[in-house]
Order: C-alpha cells, then structure tokens, then sequence
C-alpha cells in the first residue's frame, strides 16, 4: 500500500487494548428449548419476519427480471455485442443463463424441510447451540433500518446452515447467500440449497464482463430492495487451519457500492463469529493439507457423511456482533459519490482510495469477527500439548492450562469455560470430546497414532503429521489473539537485544512475513508493536523504557511459551526457505513447489533433523511462497497457463539470513531487576 | 429567489383570465394598505434630474417605501400585518388582509406543530418588539466623504434602523441575531441612488475615499451574502437600488423592456400588466426582491418553462465596476463575441459592482391560467411522472411535486370549512382515494400544476399532462389543490416566525440534480437530516420535507425544508448550522449542486473550489482582481 500514510489517519483503528476490558453478550442455548418441542411444530411454526422498512417481498423472478433489464447489464451485453459482433439477443440469453444458473429460488416450504431435518441433526451433532440474543436484538433493529451484510467466519459447511437455522429460529428474513458453485455439483442439495436461499458464484470470474455484470448486479438487486440480507464469507472459502484467512474483497465491494453511487442512505455489515468446539470437517482438513485432494461434493458423498451424526461435536456459539454503519465506516474517507460525473450503470474500476478503504474495512471485519470467537478449553489444551509432545502429565497438563487460560483472559480472549466445572473435569471431557486426536495413557496425554512402531516411516511422518495438523488447528484458533505480544517475545529472542528500535524493526519484519497467516490492520504496524507490548507490559512479561525493553525475570517463561507457540510459523519459513535457495532452479509453478517443499520436509522429518510437521501444511507453504513474492525475493510472472516462480537467489540469500543467523535460542536475555 | 412569500393568487375559477387576476392580487396588496401611499412624498424628495427621456416622465413609487420597517418587519419575513398567531381559543389564524389566506382560522395548524414537531402552546419565547438603537455599533462614516456625498444631492441616511434593516438577508441565524442580539458590523452609512448615473457618482466617490459598498436590492437573501464581513474596518456603504425602479422603456416590436434594476418583482408585473406584458419571471420571493438582485444572484422564477430563468430573459445589463460601466453595444437575442460578459455578471452576488438597468424580454399577458393538481401513489412514481413530461418537453408553467409529509404539511394549513358540504366533499375524496384506489395515506404525494396561454391550448395541454399522470397511477385532484400548493410557497416563510415564538426553527434551502438521482438524493438528505438532528442531541424528530420544484431536459430542481423543536438544546443555532453542513454535504455526496437559485454568497462558499475546480475559481479571481482591485465591492460573497 503506497499511499498508507495520510488517509490511513482515519482509518478504522483495530484495537486489541480495547479488546480487554470489553464487555461481551451473554449466550443462551437455543437447542434446550427445541429438545423439549415437537420438530414438527417448530417447522410449520407462524414465520413472520419484518424486513427492511415494510417493503413487501418480491418473487425471485422479477428479481431475475429486475436484474437483466437494469442499464448494467443492458450496457454490458450492448458493449459486448459491439465487440464481438454478436447479437445482443444471443449474449442476453447467456445473460439469462447465468442468472437461471446463479439465481436463488428462495421458498418457504424448502426452509420448513430445511428447519425440519437440521432441528433433527443439530440435536444430535451438537450438546448446545449457543447464540448472543442481544446481538440477535440488534440484527433484527438493523434490518428494519438499512439493507444488511452478513458476515460470518466460514470453517465448515455447517456455517451457513446454522445461520439460516438460526434466523428462521429467531423470525428474521432469512438471508440469501452467495456459495460457491461447488455445491451445485451436489444435485438435489444444490437445488434444496437454492431453494433455502443460496445463489452461487463461481470461484473466478475475474474474465468474464458478462458474468461479472450479471452477478454484480444480482447482489446489488437484492441489496437496494432490501428484501433480504445479503450473507457471503470474506474469507471466500472454509479456512481449513481454523485461523482466519485474508479477506477477499469482491463481493465486499459489490455490496458497498450501492453506498458508494448512494442508491442506499447507508448499510449495516455484521460479523459474526461462529465457533466449533469440535469441527465437523477436522480430519478431512487435515487430509487436504496434506495433499490428500478433497472429494468433491456430492450428495452421496454427503450420505456417507451420515456416519458421523452419531458422533458428538460439543457445542457451538454463534456470536451475532454489533451492525457495523458503513456510512460511519466512510465518513470523512469516501464524502463523494465517486459516480458523480459519469452515470452510474457504467462499470467503472474503483479508485485507489475506495480499493484501499473496501481492504481496511474487509481487514476490520475479520478482526471483529476474530474478537467475538468462542474458545473453548480444548483450544488452550491444545497449544499446551503441541509444546510438549510426545506425551504430557495429566496433572501437568491441567495446571499449564488453567495458566493459560489467565493469560488468555488477560489478552481480551473470549473464552467460555463450561458451566464453571474445575478444571480437572473440564480438561477430562474435552478430552473425551477430541478421543480421536488424543488419549489418556497411563496418566500421559499423548496424541493417538503416536508410537505405533509397525509401518514404513512414511506412513508413521504422515500420520504423525495429521494429528498435529489437526491439534493445531485448535491451537491456530488461538494464534490471532496472541500474534501481537508473541511477536513482540519473538522478536526478543531473536534480536537477543534490549533496543527498542531494534525489536520494533524485527517485530515489524516478522508482521510482514506472517501477513498472510495471521489478520494484521493494513499499515498500522507501529500500534500492533504498541499493543503487544501493552499486553506484555500488563502481565508482568516487560518493561518498557522510551529506549528499551526488558524481559522481566518472571516474565521469561510467559515470553518462552509464547515465541513457542509461534515456532512452528517460524521453523516452518526457515525451512521454505532453505529449500527455496538451494534446492530451486529456472522458473517453477505453484504446483511445482508444493509437491518439491513437501519431498524436502518428509526427508528432513524421516531423518530427524526437525521436528516441524507443520511445514507439511499446504496452507503454510502457499502463504510463505505469497510472503517471498511480497519481500521481492521471489519473482512471479503471469505465463498462459498461470502464474511461474523465478527465486531472486542474491536477494533471497539476505533475507533467508534475516530468518537463519537468528535462529530462534530458546532462552531469553532477562534483565536483572 | 429567497425562501419566500409568492403572492398567492385569487381565488376565482379559472375562467377569469388568470394572469390579470393574478396581478389584481399584487396590486390589491398596494391599494389595501394605507401605509404603502406614505412614500408618495418621499418619492418627489429623491433627485429626479437624471430621469431623461425615455417613457417613465411621470416616476411611479415602489410599493415598498424608502423606510421599510413602515410596512415590513423589522425582525422577521414579509409585511407587519401579515403573520400567523395563536387566538383566544388557541386557534391559528393568518392576520392582515394581504392574502388569500388573511384572516382565516387554521383549525388544525396547531395540532400539526404538536404533533409534527413537539412544539407546545405552554412554551412561548417573544422577541423583544422594538430595535434597542443604544445596541447599535455606531455609524462611522470620515466627514469629508460626507461632503461629497452632500454636493452630489443623492438622498442617505445614518439612522440605525436604516442600516440595521440592510445589513442581513433572511437566513435563520440572521432572525436569530434580530430577535436576540445585535450583529457585529453592520452597514455605516445607506444611500439611495436615484439613477444610474447617481450608481457611478457613489462608486466614484467610494474609490476616492476608498469606502466598501454593499448593494442592497429586496433584502431576501438566503446566503447570508448581505452580512457584512465582521473584520472590514472600511466605511460600508449599504448601496439601496430601491429608488431605481422606473421602466424606462417598452419596445413592443421587439418584446423587450429596459427596467431600473432596483424595481421590485411585484411592481415590475403589475406596470407592465398596465400595458398588456409581463416578464413571466416569478421567483417565490417576487414581492419583495429586486430585478438587479435576480441578475446578482442568477434566479429562477416558478414559470420558468415558459418564460426561462433569468439568463434566458435578460437582454442587456448595465453594471457600473470600479473600473467603469459594463455593457454589450446593441440589444441583441444572441451573438458570438467570445465568452458572454453577462455569465461573469449574473451570479456575482454584488462582487463586482452594482447592476442598474437590464433590458429584460416581455409577453404579452397570456389570455388564460388554470391551476391543477395530480394525486400519485408514492413519491417514486410521482418522480417518474415528471422525467417523463421534461422529456416529452410537455411540462406546463409551473409543476411541482411535494412529498407526502409536505403533503401533509399543506392539509395543517386548511382553513376553515365554510360548510358541511365542503368537509363531507373532503371526506368523499379521501375515502376515494385512499379506500377505493388504495393509496396508502402516508405515502401519497401530489404534483401541483399551472397552466398559462390560449383557452384552447391550455386545456389541450391539460389533458396531454394528465394522460400522462395517468400511466404513472396519477389520479387529478382538483384545481383546489394545485393552488393551495402554491399558496404554501410563501406561507411558510411567514410560519417560520411564529415556529421561532415556540422553539421551533427551520430554514430552506435547494439544489438541482441529474434525473436518475432525485429519487436518491431526496431520500438521502432527509434521511442524513434526520439522522444528523438525533446525534446533535435534537429531543424532537425533526420536520424533514422536499419537492421537486423544477424540471429541466437533463434534470430537476430539488428544494428541502427542513425545522425542529430545539427545546433542550443550549445553542440551537450552532447545532441547526451543523444539520445543514452536513444536509449540504449530503446533497454533494449525492452529486447534486451547491446551488440551483439561492447563489453562494457567504453561507456556502467553504465548497465552491470543489464545485467549480481550482481553475475555475481562479478565473473568478482574475476577473474580479482586474474589475475590482481595491475590493470596494467588499462583501466577500462568492470567492
């Protein structure tokens, strides 16, 4: 971002300090009271949401109607058939495809079945469905006043299931939904899913003007009538590491244009943080992480699913956070319709100041939702375990997490301890909630897998790595509430220096890094370094002098585990990198890459010579090779068939030392005080 | 021009030829006041040696008198006589004789401001009654201007209420400081020139001793533009063209007039209607406000579709500059001499120098006028409604469209029913529209309509609007109608007044805007009003009304109006400057202009870089740099 500095000014500030001393909904159990009632009941209950100012509801077809007449699409296919010498009736039925292809067919018997059969499966999936009622409250306010943007986190399929569920619960107007096209594979889902309200997108489309138009036009449709909240997921696709993806900002800016042209006084956006004390998707993640490619969805593929309605996966929380006012959001940032000399069905490429507002509002967004997630128990168990593998004490592991558990609170985690059980009870059953990962042998906590001794050492590596994977995807949920104090110890340890300015350059090089890992405000660097080491400064961790930081003596275990804790991230990088400058040559693609860092790693995990399966993570291999691209040191060129990597080796080579020279010593230089 | 008083029409059918009853009304406001004869005398006073030739041998006096605080208010909007007050039994009636509307009660008016507003009877404030001259900053004025002054015989005056009454227009914060305070700088000296060639003598003069002049036309500005600038430590000369009000001359072969530019609206209509013409520009504020101050501040009148706006009437300006008089060198209707010096002269708003004769385009007084009015389901409708008459270029003289709380608003101001009759006629149409065409009663909103030329023409036209109206869900609703919506145009510049005896405070102001936006831009400003009036700590809902005033090919004309009960708020003037920044930001955002016919002046000048481009404003400057270098036209409007 060039042009950071000035307007940046106002930008909306994410401020973690303010995090600590918020005050947070409470969550009731909307599943206790649907145990005690007829399904049926509940299904055909009187469903009479209010919508956004009074206006009466509008068939799905003459929103289609709507959508194809408007000036933009007209103007599209008009430039379209100028262009390609076609005539505009045959791009209009293409038009018209798309939309029979995209379009929602929203009907209430469908959500009836659907409010029938998922009351049947949550029950049994789940202990507890927990909502915020407040947030509930503020959402049904919100909708009466402005058109609305819901924007929850996407970690399984479950998430948009849940939401409708759950508006249906509540009497609000169910939202439609932008999914991927991958589920109109899926053949009377895909239907069932669009008669509940889903419209779909495909993945890319970046090419195709008619489809953009169309499908731009669509959601905005639906926007300015207001007739039903709009619902997609900002981080465009389930994150299958539990930490919260980079935002992508498509759709974000489809739905605030109608803001931007001032076709709508203002639109309320509204996170919501959904969060699973055991995902449905935990091991096939894992899987797909590793390589193992994801099945397409099908609808017997989702059969076979059945199976695991006989497990449980604990609770949920849904958090419902505060509407977010855009036209608070752009108030003194984007005061102009940027429209106001040309009409406004025209397409226009945004501005620069309005690309760089619609990124630091996705990037508020996430932070909001990542404020309002649940952790559970299991999520500090977890990152205690991963820190001391292969086995841990269950004595031990209980008193390291009720430490933690202090921490965290002190860090403005939002943590939901089960009905105040001691935590010997609470660490027993979230055990038992995550047996496939962990067991209790003996008194020790191992990981499940761990010590078979039988099979080729391959087998043992892959399987010891889906269990971490997994285990750390619990961990990772974690990671966003520490990234800044951890950084901050980090950075210590690697500097091993008391200078301020030199830990601030090391901490701002690590933010910048660990970019795509982890959700850092754009441009705000200094005030995350500020934070963290307010955070530290509040648990007795440092000191900080104008000039210095010291690492108090009681601090220094706080400020161990918590580099520790972002090892795996580090280790991970140093490893890319190394294989990057020595092992690449000529140009490489993505796929190339992947498959070469993941024969590198097996080799050094067989061998012994590290311990970081995490480096096997696909994930974490395609953010590095995104933050080498972003650092310069990796070229990347647009070729016809995709993109080819070229290393820069001299430039590389500095910042590869930047990682290794500094390798990471566990003990920490305290100061004597 | 200003929000401001339209004469209201009379009340015959429209049978009578409309336009002659129309001007019988004005006049009949002259013959109905003996106050408005006083000036007979002061007339002969003036220096009448420069009135040479031309047709006005005998001068007519102005209906408004040198002294306008003899029939006008010194504190508020429009005639002594006229205002709205509560009676003995707490009813609202419009006093005076004046208007149609005069010595009527308004039975439900009462219950409007409570409800609408939250404005109680029980909690009064009164201004204080008379000008305290003691508050007054004194008159300074170097004696040895005064010397020429006296040898040149052109009538002035030092006396405080003359120069209090020139030195504001009629913004809130203007009534405000009238009703509770002083001003800080007010004009030094008034001075009353006679003729153009008195304009030259004074300009002249304030060169020579370097004095800052302010013309001074009708004093209805909305702009704050007659305020003088606090920090001008010069003499000021409040400019008074009211005394420059003669039609010189009436060429009938070419329809054009060559008029003083101090002649005020009403009297330049009612003397041309002597001989059969009009200029048909009628800006709502035409009994009051100034021909020079049209052409100052670029004004738009209500008939503009037939006659235009002022730029399209005017032939021929004379405008007398520091560096001397400007002027084209024949009566032309067009021609291509580079950039048209009347564009640098028309919306100048008094920067440049003083406007004292225009030759104005005139008609002949058309034979026919009927009002009208058309019911429309919703605003949006109404909207589409209009677009599609500007771009079958259909529109009759006037039309307008007033959303449903105007509509509302209009309904407050019904006066007594004569008899059952009338209110069981009322109730019938109601229940026709609302029960048997389901109009939903808080979403209607009704276009007003007037039509003017031939019998025929004007019926034909007629039916070709209403058809129209018809295919957008337009139902006719009567002549009635139509003309009580004009008839609110200028009473509510009087209501103002008595909203500020009861807490209440509201002001207008206007834009114009592509056609695709109206809707938008309407729905977003009253919205931001709404929304801004909640976080200023505004204890009441405020009173948030728009109408489409005018439309044109590409677009239309929007005007708002917008009040509130300020009880428990300390600085009500503060908090109703910032709701309308923000209510002005709004309509920008929204890509609607600063200005459609109010002008710049002082009020909105903080956006006229953004409005016109660094260049642009540039240009302004030069012109104005070469024109007037010493700034002796100094009331800082504009740039």
């Amino acid at each position: 971002m060039a042009a950071a500095g000035r307007s940046r000014l106002w930008a909306p500030m994410y401020s973690q300090k303010e995090l600590t001393s918020k005050k947070r909904d409470e969550f009731e159990d909307i599943l206790e009271e649907r145990r005690q009632s007829s399904d049926l009941r509940y299904a055909m209950k009187c469903y009479t949401p209010v919508i956004y100012k009074g206006l009466s509801a509008c068939k799905p077809s003459a929103i289609k109607d709507s959508v194809l007449q408007s000036e933009q699409v007209q103007y599209v296919i008009k430039q379209l058939s100028k262009e390609m010498g076609e005539s505009t009736d045959i791009i209009q039925e293409e038009a018209i495809e798309i939309l029979d292809e995209m379009g929602h067919n929203l009907h209430i018997g469908v959500i009836r079945f659907f409010a029938f059969s998922l009351n049947k499966i949550f029950k049994r999936l789940f202990q507890k469905v927990c909502v915020n009622e407040e947030g509930i409250q503020k959402l049904q306010q919100a909708i009466q006043e402005h058109p609305v943007v819901l924007l929850p986190s996407h970690r399984s399929y479950i998430d948009f299931l849940m939401l409708s569920y759950l508006l249906y619960t509540y009497d609000l107007a169910l939202p439609v939904i932008a999914a991927g096209m991958d589920f109109l594979g899926m053949k009377i889902v895909g239907e069932l899913l669009r008669r509940s309200g889903a419209f779909f997108m495909r993945r890319t489309f970046g090419g195709n003007r008619l489809y953009w138009a169309v499908f731009a036009e669509y959601v905005k449709t639906m926007l300015r009538n207001g007739y039903a909240p709009i619902e997609f997921f900002l981080e465009g696709t389930r994150s299958r590491t539990a930490k919260t993806l980079t935002p992508k900002f498509g759709l974000l800016s489809i739905v605030m244009e109608p803001f931007f042209k001032r076709e709508v006084f203002d639109t309320y956006l509204v996170p919501i943080s959904i969060s699973y004390e055991r995902i449905l998707e935990e091991s096939l993640y894992a899987y797909e992480l590793l390589g193992v490619p994801k099945p397409k969805e099908s609808t017997s593929g989702l059969l076979k699913a059945r199976k695991i309605l006989s497990d449980n996966f604990g609770s949920i929380h849904v958090y419902f956070g505060q509407p977010v006012s855009l036209r608070t959001l752009a108030s003194g940032r984007i005061d102009r319709c940027p429209y106001r000399l040309v009409p406004r069905h025209l397409p226009q490429r945004l501005s620069e100041d309005i690309q760089e507002f619609v990124t630091d509002v996705a990037y508020k967004m996430e932070l909001l939702q990542i404020e309002n997630m649940v952790l559970s128990p299991w999520v500090l168990i977890a990152s205690v375990l991963l820190q001391n593998l292969p086995a841990i004490d269950f004595e031990l592991l209980v008193e390291k997490t009720l430490w933690l558990k202090g921490l965290t609170q002190a860090f403005g985690g939002f943590l939901e301890w089960p009905d105040n059980l001691c935590a010997n009870k609470a660490v027993t059953s979230s055990l038992a909630l995550h047996s496939n990962i962990v067991s209790l042998v003996n008194g020790q906590v191992v990981l499940n897998d761990v010590g078979m001794e039988d099979g080729a050492t391959e087998e043992l590596v892959f399987k010891q790595a889906l269990s971490i994977l997994m285990c750390g995807a619990y961990r990772n949920q974690l990671l966003n509430v520490f990234v800044r104090p951890s950084l901050v110890a980090v950075a210590l340890q690697m500097t091993q220096s008391f200078r301020k300015e030199e830990i601030y350059s090391c901490f701002n090089f690590l933010r910048d890094i660990f970019s795509d890992e982890f959700i850092f405000f754009p441009g705000i660097a200094l005030k995350d370094f500020e934070e963290g080491c307010f955070l530290l400064t509040k648990c007795d961790v440092i000191q900080v002098t104008p000039q210095e930081i010291l690492v108090t003596e009681k601090g220094n275990s706080v400020a161990v585990f918590l580099a520790a804790l972002f090892r795996p991230f580090m280790e991970g990088y140093q490893i890319i990198s190394r294989y990057l400058s020595k092992e690449t040559k000529e140009a490489f693609t993505e796929k190339q890459f992947i498959l070469g860092i993941r024969n590198f790693a097996f080799q050094l995990l067989e061998t012994g010579s590290t311990q970081c399966y995490e480096v096997l993570s696909s994930d974490l291999q395609k953010n590095a090779l995104a933050a080498f691209v972003r650092l310069d040191v990796v070229k990347r060129m647009k070729t016809t068939n995709g993109f080819t990597y070229t290393v820069n080796k001299e430039a590389f080579n500095k910042t590869a030392e930047m990682f290794d020279s500094r390798i990471p010593i566990r003990k920490l230089v305290t100061a004597r005080l | 021009m200003a929000a401001a008083a339209e004469a209201a029409a009379g009340g015959g059918p429209g049978s009578q030829p409309a336009a002659q009853r129309r001007l019988r009304i004005l006049s009949g406001h002259l013959q109905g006041s003996p106050a408005s004869r006083a000036p007979e005398a002061e007339r002969f006073l003036s220096p009448s040696q420069c009135r040479a030739g031309g047709a006005a041998e005998r001068p007519v006096a102005s209906t408004i008198p040198k002294k306008r605080q003899e029939i006008l208010k010194w504190n508020g909007w429009g005639y002594n006589d006229s205002k709205f007050i509560f009676n003995k039994k707490g009813q609202a009636e419009f006093t005076g004789k004046r208007y149609r509307l005069s010595g009527m009660v308004l039975p439900v008016l009462k219950e409007w401001m409570e409800k609408t507003l939250g404005a109680s009877l029980e909690h009064k404030i009164t201004s204080r009654a008379f000008l305290n001259t003691s508050d007054v900053p004194p008159s300074i004025v170097n004696e040895e201007f005064l010397q020429d002054l006296r040898a040149t015989k052109i009538s002035y005056s030092q006396e405080a209420e003359d120069r209090v009454f020139r030195a504001h227009g009629h913004c809130l914060h203007e009534m405000f400081v009238l009703r509770e305070g002083m001003f800080k700088r007010i004009p030094d000296i008034v001075i009353w020139p006679g003729c153009h060639d008195d304009v030259v003598k004074i300009v002249e003069l304030a060169c020579k001793h370097n004095l800052c002049i302010i013309p001074f036309g009708g004093g209805t500005s909305v702009s704050s533009a007659l305020e003088c600038p606090a920090d001008e430590r010069r003499t000021i000369v409040s400019l008074d063209t009211s005394q420059m009000n003669q039609i010189l001359w009436i060429d009938e072969k070419n329809l054009t007039a060559h008029i003083e530019a101090g002649i005020i609206g009403q009297d330049l209509e009612r003397q041309l209607g002597e001989s059969g013409y009009c200029t048909g520009h009628e800006p709502d504020s035409m009994e009051f406000s100034s021909l020079g101050g049209w052409v100052a501040t670029r004004a738009s009148g209500m008939k503009k579709n037939i006659y235009g706006n002022i730029e399209d009437l005017v032939v021929h300006i004379k405008m007398v500059t520091p560096r001397g008089v400007i002027e084209k060198s024949c009566q032309v209707p067009r021609m291509s001499t580079g950039p048209d010096i009347h564009h640098f002269i028309m919306g100048s708003e008094g920067t440049l120098g003083v406007v004292t004769e225009v030759t104005i385009k005139i008609r002949p007084i058309p034979e026919y006028q009927k009002y009208g009015s058309v019911v429309f389901p919703n605003f949006e409708r109404g909207v589409a409604c209009l677009r599609e008459i500007a771009k079958q270029r259909c529109a009759p003289a006037s039309i307008r469209l007033v959303d449903n709380a105007q509509f509302q608003f209009g309904h407050a101001l019904k006066p007594q029913v004569a008899s059952i009759f009338t209110s069981f006629l009322d109730g019938l149409k109601k229940f026709y529209i609302t029960k048997f065409k389901g109009f939903d009663p808080n979403e209607l909103c009704v276009a007003t309509l007037l039509f003017e030329g031939d019998r025929e023409k004007v019926l034909q036209h007629e039916k070709q609007v209403y058809d129209i109206a018809a295919k957008f869900g337009g139902l006719a609703a009567g002549e009635d109608n139509g003309q009580r919506g004009y008839m609110l145009t200028f009473v509510i510049a009087y209501l103002r007044d008595l909203g500020l005896d009861y807490y209440v405070i509201g002001e207008s102001f206007e834009t114009s805007v592509p056609w695709d936006r109206v809707i938008d831009l309407c729905r977003n400003v009253k919205e931001r009003i709404v929304r801004e009036c909640k976080e200023k700590g505004v204890q009441f809902a405020p009173f948030s009304t728009c109408r489409v005033t005018q439309t044109y090919d590409a677009g239309a004309c929007v005007y708002f109006y917008f009040a509130f009960n300020y009880r428990g708020i300390s600085d009500p003037i503060h908090v109703y400057e910032q709701i309308e920044t923000a209510a002005r930001e709004e309509i920008l955002a929204n890509g609607g202009s600063l200005s459609h016919h109010h002008g710049v002046g002082k009020l909105r000048k903080q956006w006229m870089k953004e409005s016109i481009s660094d260049v642009g404003l540039g240009m302004l400057k030069s012109v104005k740099e070469y024109v007037d270098p010493n700034n002796i036209f100094g009331n800082r409007n504009l740039l």
